[in-house]
């Protein structure tokens, strides 16, 4: 049995959605992160998806897939040691307690 | 030759940027090198204009255009940057830069001393210079521009440098005042131009293509009607331009307190240069007032009144430069009258004439002000003559030109403004010829009260001496002019009775300028009695002051005694600076201060009252939605991906 | 099976840039261990000298064009021009952070790598006709810039800045992927060529354009999506903000313009409609939230963002016209951007520990401590708000003028008011300079290092020369 398209496009709006949902409840920073990744990830899934089910020929897709993994990880890189660096100045890394800039 | 005329902009261009950024390495004596030699290279580049115009073809009519380059190209709209070198903008280009360069030898000696006769230091000295090369630089673009929107950046430009010459004694708070006060009045001058060139854009920038002055003039005959509302409307509002630039009434105010400026500025600019370019934009744009015979008619008014108003209020005051500055409104009145009642050449001809003898008479008055160290009151002198000698006589030669004492070149010039005021306004000519009285009087009143009788502060006479060379010795060219810069305007009549024809050799020259613009004549021995009347004139206004303040003649005090029920109107100028300032100036100055603490306020009063309270305004609303928080900022980015993303599905 | 030709000619300006990012940081390692002034320099001095290398590249490769590298990067007059924004607007920066960066950090080699880093990603983006490499070039810039806006650890704001800046802009990367996974799946194409060529229509390319929209509005600081801007901007160390206003908001544009005149399938109407709305809302909001700002940064942050709105009115035009006039008003915009916040930096009291933002009261009486740094400030004041005859009206006057020709009168009006408002702002920081006394910190002596100062001189000669020269470089832009 062949699953259909529309499943895995609904997988991955769910996905995308939890993830967005995440960024913008949460108040760790960490969980913010996870919640972008997942949004990123729900993006994969939608992509090899596409390729599979309607663009088998090339292979253009799984690429495309791989790079947002890459990136996926470097941003995950540079988020983290930007929180450890928030921690250690502000002992805190609850996004809404940083509101020094406003208005 | 007329394709390298930009070089007279690149001079004192260049002499500004050597001194603002070496100025300090160059020292005093290096500057003051470089931004004479900026200004005499100018002046020699406006000689060669001047050889290059003569020998045009006649097929160009008198005029020259150089494109320098295409500025703004939008549309159907454009702008150059480009040169009108005509006769008229010749002389003004002779004017600016002649009378500009005596005075910039002249403020080589006179800025070494400061205010208050320290030496000024080397940097400032430069920055002076900077300033005087940069005004220089604008009053050649706004004379030699071809179009309105570069008549515009010359107009602003001088301003901006004028302001920052009243102000250069900044730490003097009359200085700094004097300063804001000619900047604000001036604005409102300007936005009649700024409006007026847009006005002139909607009418005729479609068809015309272009905001070049002969452009525009051509689109004039699609006009059939005088008078045409909108043409008066335009003339009116270049008219406000020009009171503000050019003093006059209502916008005259604050020329006499420009006078905080050192004595080479208020020489330059406030007498011999900027204040005329009024003057030579209604000369300029004369196709239209020739269209619009309502706004002829009220800038003859305006010019004959404020020559009656300041040469009144000049016979009481008792500050030389104050008297200076009230004669030089009371002159520019004339030009307008002149330039009001059709007589272009004969207005720019009192301008050059008045060049020279004003600009003498306030750099004399500069160098008595250095021998007095910094005493300008007339009652405290007396008897300077025998102390100053050079200064004096110089000094006498300007008030006698300015007296329009026969064959002087205030004679000339006043003359013919009023020569032709006679024929066609005959209530101004007699305002004019009561003008010319009062200001034989009180240049005379000047010189007797500084110069001659008794030392009426010996500690001051004591200690005055003759100025240094540097500063006497450029004033004797001014003095010449004075003499004898009348000659090249000898009106015919006079010129008849010793065979020489074409003796009006200024109005030969501008007659391709004002070629298709009629001036009427009356028989030569009508115009011979006009200028005896005239002569008689001047003399009695000198032979009242000298009754008065040298022999102290018994009717001559029992006139005062007559009219000293008006003195205190005219001491305190008919109030109008008081006047102007609770209706206008408190007004504005509210109004800008409210600008200006609005936003200061508005914090402030949300920092007390805390961010809980809900504040009117905007910004206030937007800048509240700016929380801080992570999650709120998201939530705007999701929202907005929602809309967008319904807005494409829903109309896609 | 054939290799793929690797044209490396056409991407020589990008390379040298990355291979000089990579030089600086080791040249750290190389040089020799004693602190000498020498090696304090060497980064920004190779640095500088990379940017500039790459800059004369740029102009010598003239009118060679094409793709390469398999149709992913392309060669054209947009490309150039851009790169010649972004190194512009990198190499003043530069000239900023070179005396700014040593008040907070010692970590010059890593700064200046990351600089480049952020500039090459920027040069690779507005040349990308692919959606991967536009991916990954957006990337690239974008990573390099979250850790520089957090750069200065010691102070609170940079690192809350970076952190936000980072989480949001990762959210919004999440957006752009969406949109870039929908175009696949319309054409089953990457290219932008071949996305344009499928010439598909439908539900997935409306979808996809709007969520691509979304990141690249993002990058651009266009409202709604703007909200990180105020606060990055504030936080960053001010040479980078300097920076990066101008570059990301130039490679973006190009980015944006280039997929608008991909997804051809899309109605005009409806994209264009819809950037018009954006930038109406963009500018309204920058403009008011500037008016009531008390930090000259932050107030300068939202003027930012009011560029930004009138900067997609060329993009709404459409036309070549409207693209050039938004080239155009980029290279205004750097100088005048770039020289407003030369001087911001100049009047900041920076310490090691924390750099205080100068106030809006900051620049007042600055005519009497340093005269020309105030005359060149109301240069780039009166230029932003668009007045003449500096380079940001006339910026304004050609965007507004395409507008007009291609039937947006309406958002020209709203951007000539918009202008008007500003004015407001801009002017009020012009008379407190020439007007009002100093604030009560100004006893102090005004620094001038020698780099910032050259910086200042070059963006107002900039802005002045932008504005007499306007159309000679309007009709070289549009050639």
């Amino acid at each position: 049995m062949v699953i259909p398209l529309s499943w895995y496009l609904i997988l991955a709006a769910a996905l995308f959605s939890i993830g967005f949902f995440g960024v913008l409840a949460r108040r760790n920073a960490v969980a913010v992160l996870m919640g972008v990744e997942l949004m990123l990830n729900a993006v994969n899934i939608n992509l090899l998806a596409f390729w599979r089910a309607i663009h088998p020929a090339e292979l253009t897709g799984q690429i495309f897939a791989i790079f947002v993994l890459t990136v996926a990880a470097a941003e995950a890189a540079v988020g983290l040691a930007l929180i450890i660096s928030i921690y250690r100045s502000r002992r805190t890394i609850q996004v809404d307690a940083l509101d020094l800039m406003k208005g | 030759m007329l394709n390298y005329s930009w070089l007279i902009l690149l001079f004192p261009a260049a002499g500004a940027v050597i001194n603002a950024f070496w100025g300090r390495r160059l020292g005093r004596r290096g500057v003051a090198v470089v931004a004479n030699l900026a200004v005499l290279a100018a002046l020699i580049m406006a000689l060669i204009m001047a050889a290059g115009v003569r020998s045009l073809p006649a097929a160009a009519h008198g005029r020259y255009e150089l494109t320098l380059w295409q500025w703004i190209g939008v549309g159907d709209l454009q702008v150059d940057l480009a040169l009108l070198i005509d006769p008229l903008s010749v002389v003004m280009a002779l004017v600016v830069t002649g009378v500009g360069f005596i005075i910039h030898l002249y403020a080589a000696t006179y800025m070494k001393l400061d205010d208050e006769h320290h030496p000024l230091d080397a940097r400032r000295y430069a920055r002076f210079f900077v300033y005087l090369n940069f005004f220089i630089l604008m009053m050649l673009t706004l004379v030699l521009a071809n179009n309105f929107l570069q008549l515009y950046v010359g107009w602003e430009g001088v301003g901006l440098a004028s302001y920052l010459l009243i102000g250069f004694w900044f730490h003097k708070p009359s200085a700094a005042e004097a300063g804001k006060k000619a900047f604000i009045v001036n604005r409102i001058g300007d936005f009649g131009l700024a409006l007026a060139i847009m006005w002139l854009f909607f009418l005729f920038g479609k068809s015309a293509g272009s905001l070049g002055f002969h452009d525009l003039f051509a689109q004039l005959e699609t006009l059939s009607a005088q008078n045409s509302p909108a043409l008066v409307g335009i003339t009116l509002l270049l008219l406000l331009a020009a009171t503000g630039k050019s003093a006059q009434i209502p916008l005259f105010v604050w020329l006499p307190d420009a006078m905080e400026g050192p004595s080479p500025v208020s020489a330059l600019i406030h007498a011999a240069t900027m204040v005329t370019a009024g003057v030579y934009m209604i000369a300029r744009t004369h196709p239209l007032y020739e269209m619009t015979p309502a706004s002829m008619t009220a800038v003859a008014w305006i010019g004959g009144l404020t020559a009656l108003l300041a040469a009144s209020i000049a016979l009481v005051q008792t500050d030389l430069k104050r008297i200076l500055a009230y004669s030089t409104i009371s002159q520019l009145g004339y030009m307008f009258l002149g330039v009001g009642v059709g007589a272009y050449a004969a207005g720019i001809f009192h301008l050059t004439t008045h060049a020279f003898y004003k600009a003498l008479l306030f750099l004399a008055a500069g160098s008595v002000m250095h021998a007095l160290h910094g005493e300008l009151n007339i009652d405290r002198m007396g008897g300077l003559r025998a102390k100053l000698p050079r200064t004096y006589a110089q000094f006498l030669i300007g008030a006698a030109a300015l007296a329009g004492l026969p064959l002087l070149a205030g004679f000339w010039s006043k003359d013919e403004i009023l020569y032709i005021t006679y024929q066609k306004n005959m209530p101004l000519y007699i305002i004019g010829l009561f003008t010319a009285f009062l200001t034989a009087f009180y240049s005379f009143r000047a010189v007797f009260r500084a110069f001659h009788g008794a030392p009426r502060d010996h500690h001051l006479h004591d200690h005055a001496a003759e100025q240094p060379a540097g500063m006497t010795r450029p004033l004797w060219v001014l003095a010449a002019g004075a003499l004898f810069a009348g000659l090249i305007g000898i009106p015919a009549a006079v010129g008849g009775l010793f065979g020489v024809e074409h003796s009006h050799l200024l109005e030969a020259w501008l007659h391709p300028v004002f070629a298709n613009v009629q001036t009427p004549h009356l028989p030569a021995w009508w115009e011979l009695g006009l200028l005896g009347a005239s002569s008689l004139i001047a003399l009695a206004g000198l032979g009242l002051a000298y009754a008065r303040y040298v022999r102290q003649a018994g009717w001559a005090l029992r006139l005062q005694r007559l009219f000293s029920p008006v003195q205190p109107l005219l001491e305190h100028k008919y109030w109008i600076d008081e006047i102007y300032m609770a209706a206008i100036v408190t007004p504005l100055r509210r109004l800008a201060r409210f600008f200006y603490t609005f936003g200061d306020q508005t914090v402030i009063e949300g920092a007390v009252n805390g961010l809980g309270r809900v504040t009117a305004g905007a910004g206030v609303a937007v800048a509240r939605l700016q929380s801080g928080v992570v999650g709120l900022y998201a939530l705007s980015l999701l929202l907005g991906a929602v809309g967008l993303l319904g807005f494409f599905l829903l109309f896609g | 099976m054939s290799l793929p030709t690797l044209d490396f000619s056409l991407i020589l300006p990008e390379l040298v840039v990355l291979i000089t990012a990579l030089l600086v940081l080791i040249a750290d390692l190389l040089w020799p261990r004693a602190a000498s002034r020498g090696r304090e320099q060497a980064p920004a001095v190779l640095a500088l000298a990379g940017l500039i290398l790459a800059g004369l590249l740029t102009l010598l490769a003239g009118e060679w064009s094409g793709a390469t590298l398999q149709g992913m990067l392309v060669a054209d007059a947009l490309a150039r021009y851009l790169n010649l924004v972004v190194l512009l607007a990198a190499a003043l920066g530069l000239l900023l952070s070179w005396s700014y960066l040593p008040h907070f950090s010692t970590q010059r080699s890593e700064y200046y790598a990351l600089y480049l880093l952020a500039v090459a990603g920027m040069l690779f983006l507005g040349k990308s006709i692919e959606l991967i490499t536009l991916f990954v070039s957006l990337e690239i810039l974008s990573i390099a810039l979250y850790v520089l806006t957090g750069f200065h650890r010691g102070q609170l704001a940079g690192g809350e800045a970076a952190l936000k800046y980072f989480l949001l802009g990762a959210f919004s990367s999440g957006f752009l992927l969406y949109g870039a996974a929908l175009f696949y799946a319309a054409t089953g194409a990457t290219r932008l060529a071949d996305i344009a060529a499928q010439n598909a229509g439908g539900f997935y390319m409306l979808a996809g354009l709007a969520l691509f929209l979304v990141g690249l509005g993002f990058k651009l600081a266009v409202a709604p999506f703007h909200m990180w801007a105020p606060d990055a901007y504030q936080g960053a160390p001010t040479p980078v903000t300097a920076f990066m206003s101008v570059g990301t908001k130039a490679a973006a544009l190009v980015a944006l313009f280039r997929v608008v005149q991909a997804a051809g399938s899309v109605p005009v109407g409806v994209w264009a409609t819809a950037l018009a709305f954006l930038s109406l809302l963009t500018m309204t909001l920058g403009n008011l939230a500037a008016l009531r700002q008390s930090s000259l940064k932050r107030m300068l942050a939202y003027s930012s963002i009011a560029h930004a709105g009138y900067l997609l009115v060329g993009v709404v035009a459409g036309t070549a016209a409207g693209f050039d006039a938004v080239l155009f008003y980029l290279f205004a915009y750097a100088f005048m951007n770039i020289g407003a916040f030369a001087i911001a930096s100049l009047l900041e009291r920076p310490g090691f520990y924390a750099v205080q933002d100068a106030g809006i009261h900051a620049a007042d009486g600055l005519f009497g401590r340093r005269p020309w740094l105030a005359v060149a400030m109301a240069m780039f004041m009166l230029s932003l708000a668009g007045i003449p005859p500096l380079a940001g009206f006339f910026g304004k006057l050609y965007l507004f003028a395409a507008a007009v020709e291609s039937g947006w009168a309406w958002l020209a009006v709203a951007g000539v008011l918009n202008s008007v408002i500003s004015a407001y702002y801009y002017l009020r920081v012009v008379v407190g300079m020439f007007m009002a006394e100093p604030s009560a910190s100004a006893h102090l002596r005004l620094p001038l290092p020698a780099s910032a100062t050259l910086a200042v001189a070059l963006t107002a000669l900039g802005t002045l020369l932008f504005g007499l020269l306007a159309t000679p470089w309007f009709q070289g832009i549009s050639r």
